[in-house]
């Protein structure tokens, strides 16, 4: 097919060919960054959390008032707990990744370091491992023995009595990788607050921080701190994956039944954690998809409308092509060919735009750098969306008799 | 409107009918163009607007620097919040108009009327002053005195919303309602208080829904409630729900009035003068490092507005100028189709500029009729919106000015879109279309 006389023709029609180029770039450059955007969001919303996803549930309660004896009536709580057939394991812990809880603190390598290496979740109460299901790679777990009351130890901190303080700590794999890059961490030391000393007992694979930051997800580290409801994000329960709705009304029913003066602040699945709390990132998704599909069907339809303007404006044209031997399918090829430079211009221009658009995006909101390979993709999209859009406009052409020219004249 | 204009509008009316398929295209990309945009823009508009207006001017958040030397950095931010010495010094130095030092938490709510079981409800501990700064209305008897704080008094504000779940309704000053556990007498209900952004205390939530219980922020120490929101500690500080008055945390707001520019600049040097005073008496370590930020400079330096509202509403923008580029694109088609019929017109002694207006009237039909569809794509959007989880969606509502602004932007973008085209048509030659046919 020759391009030489689809130029000379597009040349005629300046101001629709640009339109048409321009709507294509503009439809290129969003659409690129659209999907490289929804697909970060879904990656966001896969990330591993480290505990058993599909096997907890959360009660959170709260007394009215203060609760003088609360640590004793914990203990009670989750003796009654384990009682409830299904149930695995209980723990009250001071917070849950994706909850809307978190106690953070910095870790500093030597004790008079001045600025944090970097910032940690710090996770505590009795039990955590084996009740969020962490994965023990080296060391040990705490013993039962080792663990300080909360009380105890804020009171230690205050008049900064390191005898009450707690000095060893279980860490993320990825938090031992980031301080002590390629050795091994059990053994080793850091600080924290005005010089407390932590000892590295044990390694576990993942564990979230519960607001989940973009660097440093999974740097937490485990306390050996006893607390009661009033720290507490509540009693986590583990029990299997199909008995998780009965587990959670027996165990709000047992806890009730122990004190019904007590306030049921939450109850709910850990997977109904997790989904609230990606919420935000599903709306975005959905909307760029909905932004994305409409507007493919607008510049469809533009293609198509300034299309069928060319084929009814050069009918008399392709009557006398048709007339001089030009078959049916060098018709229809024309004006896919002409479509396909249209887009190909469009594409050459957007690519620009879409690597504009996406430094724009890196500097004003976090969004990482635009991985090439949308290019091509967005590219694909639209030569197809073209060729999609030309064609019945192209197949009327070709359906134009040779005597039409002829008859025109 | 001239009886000229008058036969375009009909002569466009009757060629828009000619071509219905077209026609409906272009109205519907413009109006989904419109639509999408609006809402995006509406909600923006709602989320960053002024909480208190004609107050907000007036108001201003301190922040002083009392951490310590160890981890100091030049030109660091000051802290977001003050700890509970500094926030009692700045009170009761009583240097601005106004000032009351506040923080959120949770309390128990025990209603007396059956069937009504204990709750948690959101609380604000704070000072007398908070209310005629803020300018919150009453429904119903009015707010608690500096006396009520220095005494630690068992009084109580709440909202009306707690007011119909606990009492019913009606005017329940003088009754009282126990909280964790303790009796409190309420003095005050509330009228209308929703301040959005919730801008006095974001940490419970840009967009929260305001607390329904207020109490002195004394009391709330005195029988020992739980504190809401984060603490930020420094040195061997440890936060929880209680922290302790001496510990090295940040965890309460303090707001102050300034009426006129001289009063700022003198808070700000009382500030300076206030952290050199603590620097040489020990308590910080740091040089002054002071901001006194307005109302409305303190919602922008916090970013209230999500990012993703911000993106939606340009990616919104985007979308809505390839339905323009669209519009022209199809208008240009559409126009040119009937240059036989314009070569006529031209012949027949018609101006270039009578061209131009028919065609111009031509393309305002469709940018009303895209604006008024739009209008309705917007209300649905908006309603969309509110079925979102966020605690912004309740917010998402139609105002005038969106509403003004939805039909302006319809008729702009759309005679704008025309104009080219318009412009390319009526350079037809009059004679030239004659031959053609």
């Amino acid at each position: 097919m020759a391009i030489r006389p689809i130029i000379a023709s597009l040349s005629r029609h300046r101001i629709a060919a640009l339109l048409i180029v321009f709507e294509i770039a503009l439809a290129f450059a969003i659409v690129s960054n659209a999907v490289f955007l929804i697909r970060e969001r879904l990656q966001r919303m896969d990330i591993v959390s480290g505990v058993a996803d599909h096997q907890l549930v959360q009660v959170q309660m709260a007394y009215i008032g203060n609760e003088p004896d609360a640590e004793a009536r914990a203990q009670v709580d989750i003796a009654a707990l384990r009682q409830i057939p299904g149930v695995r394991d209980v723990a009250l812990i001071n917070q849950l990744p994706f909850a809307d809880r978190s106690s953070n603190g910095g870790i500093k390598l030597g004790p008079r370091q001045r600025w944090n290496t970097v910032h940690v979740a710090e996770y505590f109460g009795q039990n955590i491992i084996s009740t969020l299901g962490l994965r023990l790679i080296a060391g040990r777990k705490f013993s039962p023995g080792e663990y300080l009351g909360f009380g105890a130890v804020v009171r230690a901190l205050h008049s900064d009595n390191q005898k009450e303080l707690p000095h060893i700590v279980i860490v993320t794999e990825a938090l031992a990788e980031r301080l002590w890059p390629g050795q091994p961490a059990l053994g080793k030391t850091f600080y924290m607050g005005n010089g407390i000393q932590f000892r590295v007992i044990g390694v576990i694979t993942n564990l979230l921080r519960p607001e989940v930051p973009s660097i440093g997800a999974d740097y937490s580290i485990l306390l050996p701190i006893r607390i009661s409801l009033q720290q507490a994000a509540g009693y986590i329960i583990r029990c299997a994956p199909q008995d998780r709705e009965r587990v959670l009304k027996a165990a709000v029913a047992t806890l009730k039944r122990i004190d019904p003066n007590r306030v049921l602040l939450k109850h709910r699945t850990f997977e109904q954690i997790r989904h609230a709390y990606f919420q935000n990132d599903r709306a975005m998704a959905g909307i760029l998809v909905g932004v994305i599909a409409a507007l493919l069907l607008t510049t469809a339809f533009g293609i198509a409308g300034l299309a069928s303007f060319w084929v009814q404006q050069r009918t008399r044209q392709i009557g006398v092509r048709r007339a001089l031997g030009a078959r049916r399918v060098d018709i229809l090829r024309y004006f896919q060919t002409e479509n396909f430079l249209l887009a190909t211009a469009g594409i050459a221009l957007g690519c620009a735009a879409a690597i504009g658009i996406n430094v724009w995006l890196m500097a004003h909101y976090a969004v990482p750098r635009l991985p090439i390979i949308y290019l091509p993709i967005g590219a694909v999209t639209l030569w197809l969306l073209g060729q999609l859009a030309v064609l019945g406009p192209a197949l009327r052409a070709a359906r134009v008799a040779p005597t039409t020219a002829m008859r025109a004249a | 409107m001239s009886s000229q204009n008058a036969y375009y509008l009909q002569l466009a009316l009757r060629a828009l009918q000619r071509n219905p398929v077209l026609t409906t295209l272009m109205v519907l990309a413009l109006a989904v163009g419109i639509g999408t945009c609006m809402t995006t823009l509406t909600v923006l508009h709602v989320l960053s607007g002024d909480p208190l207006p004609g107050r907000s001017s007036d108001l201003y958040y301190p922040q002083i620097d009392p951490r310590d030397a160890l981890s100091y950095r030049p030109g660091e931010e000051p802290m977001g919040q003050v700890t509970w010495t500094d926030g009692m010094n700045l009170l009761e130095a009583h240097r601005a108009d106004r000032q009351a030092l506040m923080t959120g938490g949770s309390v128990a709510v025990q209603s007396t009327r059956n069937g009504v079981d204990p709750f948690f409800e959101d609380a604000l501990y704070t000072t007398a002053e908070f209310f005629p700064m803020f300018g919150v209305p009453f429904r119903y008897g009015h707010a608690w005195g500096a006396a009520d704080d220095s005494s630690r008094a068992r009084v109580a504000v709440i909202s009306d919303a707690l007011n119909r779940r606990v009492f019913g309704g009606g005017d329940s000053v003088g009754k009282v309602l126990r909280l964790n556990g303790a009796a409190f007498r309420v003095v005050g209900v509330l009228g209308d208080w929703h301040p959005s952004p919730h801008f006095y205390d974001m940490y419970v939530g840009s967009y929260a829904e305001p607390e329904g219980v207020y109490l002195p922020l004394s009391t709330s120490q005195d029988i020992k409630m739980d504190h809401n929101g984060p603490v930020d500690c420094w040195g061997n500080g440890g936060g929880g729900p209680r922290p302790a008055h001496t510990a090295p945390c940040v965890w309460l707001q303090f707001w102050v009035q300034l009426d006129s520019p001289a009063q700022v600049a003198a808070y700000r040097q009382f500030l300076v003068n206030y952290s050199a005073q603590q620097k040489s008496l020990g308590r910080f370590q740091r040089p002054p490092n002071v901001r006194l930020r307005s109302l409305m400079q303190w919602l922008s330096y916090n970013q209230v507005v999500p990012d993703d509202v911000r993106m939606q509403a340009w990616l919104a923008l985007g979308f809505l100028l390839v339905c323009l580029v669209n519009t022209v694109g199809l208008l240009l088609a559409k126009f040119l189709r009937r240059s036989g019929e314009i070569g006529v017109r031209r012949a027949l002694g018609a101006s270039r500029r009578a061209i131009f207006m028919q065609l111009l009237i031509e393309s305002g039909l469709v940018g009303l009729a895209g604006g008024v569809l739009g209008l309705l794509l917007t209300l649905l959007g908006l309603w969309a919106v509110r079925q979102q989880p966020s605690d912004y969606a309740k917010l998402a509502h139609l105002d005038p000015t969106m509403l003004l602004a939805t039909f302006g932007l319809a008729l702009a973008g759309s005679l704008l879109a025309g104009a080219l085209p318009a412009w390319r048509a009526c350079l037809i030659p009059p004679a030239l279309q004659l031959k053609a046919q």
